[in-house]
């Protein structure tokens, strides 16, 4: 075992204060969480409908594209759980395949977020200087714009579809992921095991990123999990706008868009796939809540 | 901020060129014709390098010459103006039902914690943040335009010919956008207020015999709303970019719903002023907020 992974270790045993014999922080992570109530109610959630997004092409009762052309407008039935579009679809198929849209925007762009923001972040505060000034200087401009707007404009430029609507919301995320990470490196770098690891001769990449990286990655799993939820929001809010991932294509916020035209003859339309929006972001959120009260060593005594 | 305004005027600078397709044609709208395809070539210098023609366009942008919609030949900066009234009309509005629905809800959770308005206020705040703002909208419409027909479901008659119809017209878009600020400042206040009564200066006031009355209006209340103030003003911001979004829902015509007007018609040159005078005025809005916080609060201080 290195130096720099002992003195982690042992910092975070001191962090933690008394903890338990033989328990590791990550087990006591998971059991703090367990015992958070509106975190499980969220992990729930998020679990069940990773599930169902999962299964979808199996448990879907028809095919999503297929159009019913003598059901349109089909009102909730037996037939059709939750009615059909105007062209006839069933709208609980598209819902369930369009969780896999939802799921994959949200992962895969928080994911390339996390990628290029996070070892921004730590460079920048680890080594100060002229690349904390660039780096920073351009993310103040890119956080001038409301996060919104600044998606739309990206889109306008690259046109809709999945691909650009995943590179929009890395985008407007990166800068609060660099931030993020910049302000904890500036915390742990003064403490004595970073010193201690500086003392004995250990190279600036592998402090960066063996000796504080694993000391802030708690902070970044909530920061994600929340920004997931974010995402979710924001594609669905740019597909309902018209600029995201377009028809035929079952994206929960443009289904909700067109379900807009069609409120007075089919009211289920507009209804449903706002709720599938409203369960998974809340879903997300609630566990992120969660994940943040039980990955402090601070606040778990308090759960 | 001079550093951020040059970089964001970059930015909107290269929107014009970003966008797939000529420069010129873009900035005048495809039914431009050859002269005026010459005449714009000429005045941007549109031929010569990309530096020269920036520094070109922001000496004109300085100037307040943001160019001309060559859709209907008007300069961009009338067309703009036409719709701030109806945007800032929509988010002082929104700010005062936040007010009417957070105070008493976070003030009755704050001092009844663990009583049901203080599970209203927890379970209000959980579903606002998961619940899109564009479907609240339109659940709106569903129940008060179409099924109750008590409001109109979308548009903006001029205050000057149909005051009643106006202000009912405002009701929906206002409740919408407000509600999502509504959450924000709900949680905030419970939890300032909920500072404010540990402090000592509570208890001397309880020990020294007033009234609970009187603690509660005098006392606690007036410290809470310091900090609350100044975070209603911090989400003006949010108010402004919610507004795009609020804007689309209701066909509200504000200078969000231009943005997204803009794109559709392709025309460019709008786009490119309207985005820049929204994030001047949301950094402005930005810069005033940490100026006033430091007058409210003297422990803060700007270099």
């Amino acid at each position: 075992m290195t130096v720099e992974v002992r003195e982690t270790r042992r910092r975070q045993r001191i962090d933690t204060d008394e903890q338990p014999k033989g328990e590791s922080l990550r087990r006591r992570s998971i059991r703090a969480l367990l015992r958070h109530r509106s975190g499980m109610v969220g992990l729930v959630i998020t679990l069940v409908l990773l599930v169902l997004a999962l299964l979808a092409p199996a448990i879907a009762p028809y095919d999503e594209l297929t159009m019913h052309a003598a059901d349109r407008f089909h009102s909730p039935s037996a037939t059709y759980l939750l009615g059909t579009d105007e062209f006839g679809r069933d709208i609980l198929s598209r819902i369930l395949i369009g969780a896999r849209i939802s799921f994959s925007v949200g992962f895969i762009s928080v994911s390339i977020a996390t990628a290029l923001g996070v070892p921004i972040g730590l460079i920048a505060g680890y080594a100060g200087g002229w690349f904390d000034g660039v780096t920073m200087r351009f993310f103040d401009a890119l956080l001038a714009f409301p996060a919104i707007l600044l998606a739309i404009v990206i889109m306008a430029i690259l046109g809709p579809g999945p691909f650009p609507a995943i590179m929009a919301i890395a985008i407007v995320n990166i800068p609060t992921f660099a931030r993020l990470t910049r302000g904890n490196v500036f915390a742990e770098k003064e403490k004595d095991y970073v010193e201690a690891a500086r003392a004995v001769g250990v190279r600036p990449r592998r402090i960066i990123f063996r000796t504080i990286l694993p000391n802030v990655v708690s902070t970044q799993l909530v920061h994600m999990t929340v920004s997931a939820a974010a995402a979710i929001l924001l594609e669905a809010a740019l597909s309902y706008l018209g600029l995201g991932i377009p028809p035929p294509a079952p994206s929960w916020g443009s289904m909700v868009s067109i379900g807009q035209d069609y409120l007075r003859q089919a009211p289920w339309y507009g209804i449903f796939p706002g709720l599938a929006i409203t369960s998974l972001v809340m879903g997300l959120y609630l566990l992120g809540d969660g994940l943040r009260d039980a990955l402090d060593p601070r606040r778990q005594r308090l759960i | 901020m001079i550093p951020a305004l040059l970089l964001v005027s970059m930015a909107v600078f290269m929107i014009i060129h970003l966008i797939p397709g000529d420069p010129a044609k873009n900035i005048a709208g495809p039914n431009a014709t050859d002269e005026q395809l010459a005449a714009l070539t000429r005045r941007f210098g549109l031929d010569k390098p990309l530096p020269v023609q920036y520094v070109t366009w922001l000496g004109n942008a300085l100037r307040g010459d943001m160019g001309y919609s060559f859709i209907n030949k008007y300069p961009v900066n009338t067309l703009i103006a036409q719709r701030v009234p109806a945007t800032i009309e929509l988010a002082f509005s929104a700010a005062i039902v936040a007010v009417l629905i957070s105070f008493p809800l976070g003030i009755l959770s704050a001092l009844h914690p663990g009583s049901i308005f203080d599970f209203v206020t927890t379970l209000f705040s959980a579903l606002s943040f998961g619940v899109p703002a564009f479907w609240v909208g339109i659940m709106l419409i569903l129940l008060f335009g179409l099924q109750l027909r008590l409001l109109p479901p979308s548009g903006r008659p001029k205050f000057g010919e149909q005051p009643v119809q106006h202000l009912k017209s405002l009701i929906m878009p206002a409740c919408t956008l407000g509600i999502a600020l509504a959450a924000k400042l709900t949680r905030y206040l419970r939890s300032s207020m909920l500072d404010v009564l540990d402090q000592d200066y509570v208890r001397t006031a309880r020990a020294k015999g007033l009234r609970e009355r009187v603690v509660t209006l005098r006392h606690v209340l007036r410290n809470t709303l310091i900090p609350v103030i100044t975070i209603l003003g911090l989400q003006t911001g949010d108010l402004l970019s919610g507004a795009i979004i609020v804007e689309s829902v209701f066909a509200w015509p504000g200078v969000g719903r231009l943005t997204l007007q803009a794109i559709g018609w392709r025309d460019y040159s709008l786009l490119q002023a309207d985005v820049l005078y929204i994030v001047l005025a949301f950094m402005l809005i930005n810069l005033l907020t940490d100026l006033v916080y430091g007058l409210v609060d003297p422990r803060i201080r700007y270099a």
